[in-house]
């Protein structure tokens, strides 16, 4: 077990995103950022302090749960089902540039997911993905626009990330090989 | 993606049970569970495009013994928005005319293989019935004089929204006692959740188990609407009434029917709920019907979030039914 990330590290990471952001937008009008639950939604609103910082100006953000979109929602004959959280998008997504947020890129599944959630409340201009960690192992065609940190990763490999807001404390831990 | 930190921190994650067939079964917990799982389900309703694909290539046939349009409207939308495939099959244009038993439909249905079978009865107990012979999740939208839970839990979801809490409200519950499968479900509902619950009826419509459930009992409308952070009132059931439970509809009215004059007793911030179908004038002024304390169509928008809540959390089956 080794952490890979401490807070400084995800602070800094953060804040070298947000000037990204805003480069490559030049800007952040017409920008919107959307966290996945539930790790997206605290790092989306950081990303939200950090742009407003560079550029005075407010972005909206919301947070979209993923759990009635998920392609194994009704794959096991029985099952407990996933807890369903809020989603709150509650400015229009039409014509907007989506900054899609999360912890972990993994399989892509879950951005596969948030992109067909996404696309059921409205037309956005574009979307684009951020996050925190990319550790491989892609099983779609899903790529990130902005990462924190690549991290080379087994696939028994689990990912911890910790924030303050969900955890108490912010780290990114790499277990190895443990039974996930 | 994890699902252990809840807000609440509740322990039940999941509804391990194969059927919903009353709130007697149910724990706080999983209580609190559907309620929560339809607050995230309410915002589906304000979306653009009002469907999501949780339940998609799930079969749900809604039967209905009984008339009703609200609850079979409404479980309807639920599926719907949920993407299951649904299927209404209403009394009057069934085999049951024919003269089919309930088992003989269920199991014909069963052959087809749905995946849950929303049923209203006449009869109490014809859910437990089903959920004994049939493989497919069994939803009582109403059996006789029994349950009615799914009207139990959209009741408290829409007290909840507005008061943020059930334990240690004051609900008053006023009308037919005796016939409302409306009442025995939202009693044991109140009860488990803590609320201070007080029923209200003519002494003929009162049923003996009302003691069981530790409720105030009163002949005295006064007595329970004061104070009330919650009125509820239930339908006078015309249909029922083969005995003279009262001497007249007017006379009912005049005693406990619900005034503005009455409501003001009430905490200044009281909710009025009826599960409907109203007869205005009879449980119910139009004035307090109409009036601003009313969340009587809340709750009808509510029915739907609660029930894609209850499809959504049974699709997952009971992996650990006896366990658990």
């Amino acid at each position: 077990m080794s952490i890979v990330m401490d807070a400084d590290r995800i602070g800094r990471t953060l804040t070298r995103i947000a000037h990204e952001i805003v480069e490559r937008n030049k800007g952040v009008e017409h920008l919107a950022l959307v966290g996945v639950r539930t790790r997206g939604v605290p790092i989306a609103k950081r990303l939200a302090r950090a742009l407003k910082d560079i550029t005075a100006h407010d972005v909206p953000t919301g947070s979209l749960d993923i759990t009635l979109y998920r392609d194994d929602l009704m794959r096991h004959a029985v099952g407990p089902q996933p807890v369903v959280r809020r989603t709150e998008v509650t400015f229009s997504i039409d014509d907007k540039k989506i900054l899609l947020v999360d912890d972990v890129l993994f399989t892509g599944r879950t951005t596969r997911a948030a992109l067909d959630a996404l696309i059921d409340f409205g037309r956005p201009r574009a979307i684009q993905l951020m996050v925190l960690v990319d550790r491989g192992h892609r099983e779609l065609p899903i790529k990130a626009d902005y990462v924190g940190k690549n991290i080379p990763t087994a696939l028994a490999d689990v990912v911890h990330v910790r924030l303050q807001e969900t955890d108490g404390h912010d780290e990114v831990v790499l277990e190895t090989g443990g039974a996930a | 993606m994890t699902t252990q930190e809840l807000e609440s921190g509740r322990q039940v994650t999941a509804l391990r049970r194969k059927d919903l067939l009353g709130i007697e079964d149910l724990s706080p917990d999983e209580i609190g569970l559907i309620l929560d799982t339809a607050e995230a389900m309410k915002e589906i309703g304000s979306r653009p495009i009002k469907k999501v694909p949780a339940l998609r290539g799930k079969t749900v046939v809604n039967l209905f013994f009984e008339p009703s349009t609200r609850t079979r409207t409404s479980f309807e939308i639920a599926e719907k928005r949920l993407s299951a495939d649904t299927l209404n099959i209403a009394i009057g244009s069934s085999s049951v005319v024919k003269g089919e038993t309930l088992v003989d439909t269920a199991l014909t249905l069963e052959a087809m293989s749905p995946d849950m079978i929303v049923l209203r009865h006449q009869s109490s107990g014809a859910c437990h019935l089903l959920s004994r012979i049939c493989k497919s999740a069994i939803i009582n939208a109403g059996d006789g004089t029994h349950e009615h839970p799914t009207q139990a839990l959209l009741d408290a979801f829409t007290i909840r929204e507005r008061k943020k809490r059930l334990a240690g409200l004051k609900v008053a519950i006023i009308g037919d006692l005796l016939h409302s499968r409306v009442l025995r479900s939202n009693l044991h509902l109140l009860t488990k959740m803590g609320a201070e619950t007080w029923v209200c009826a003519p002494p003929t419509l009162v049923p003996k188990e009302m003691r069981r459930f530790g409720v105030v009992v009163t002949n005295v409308v006064e007595d329970a609407v004061r104070d009330a952070d919650v009125v509820m009132l239930l339908r006078i059931q015309l249909e029922r009434m083969e005995g003279a439970y009262f001497s007249s509809l007017r006379e009912y009215a005049t005693v406990f029917g619900m005034t503005e004059e009455r409501l003001r007793l009430a905490k200044p911030d009281v909710m009025i709920m009826h599960p409907g179908p109203m007869n205005r004038g009879v449980e119910i002024s139009s004035e307090v019907a109409d009036g601003p304390y009313s969340v009587i169509l809340d709750q009808v928008s509510n029915g739907v979030a609660v029930r894609m809540a209850v499809l959504y959390l049974l699709a997952g089956g009971a992996e650990h039914e006896e366990a658990a």
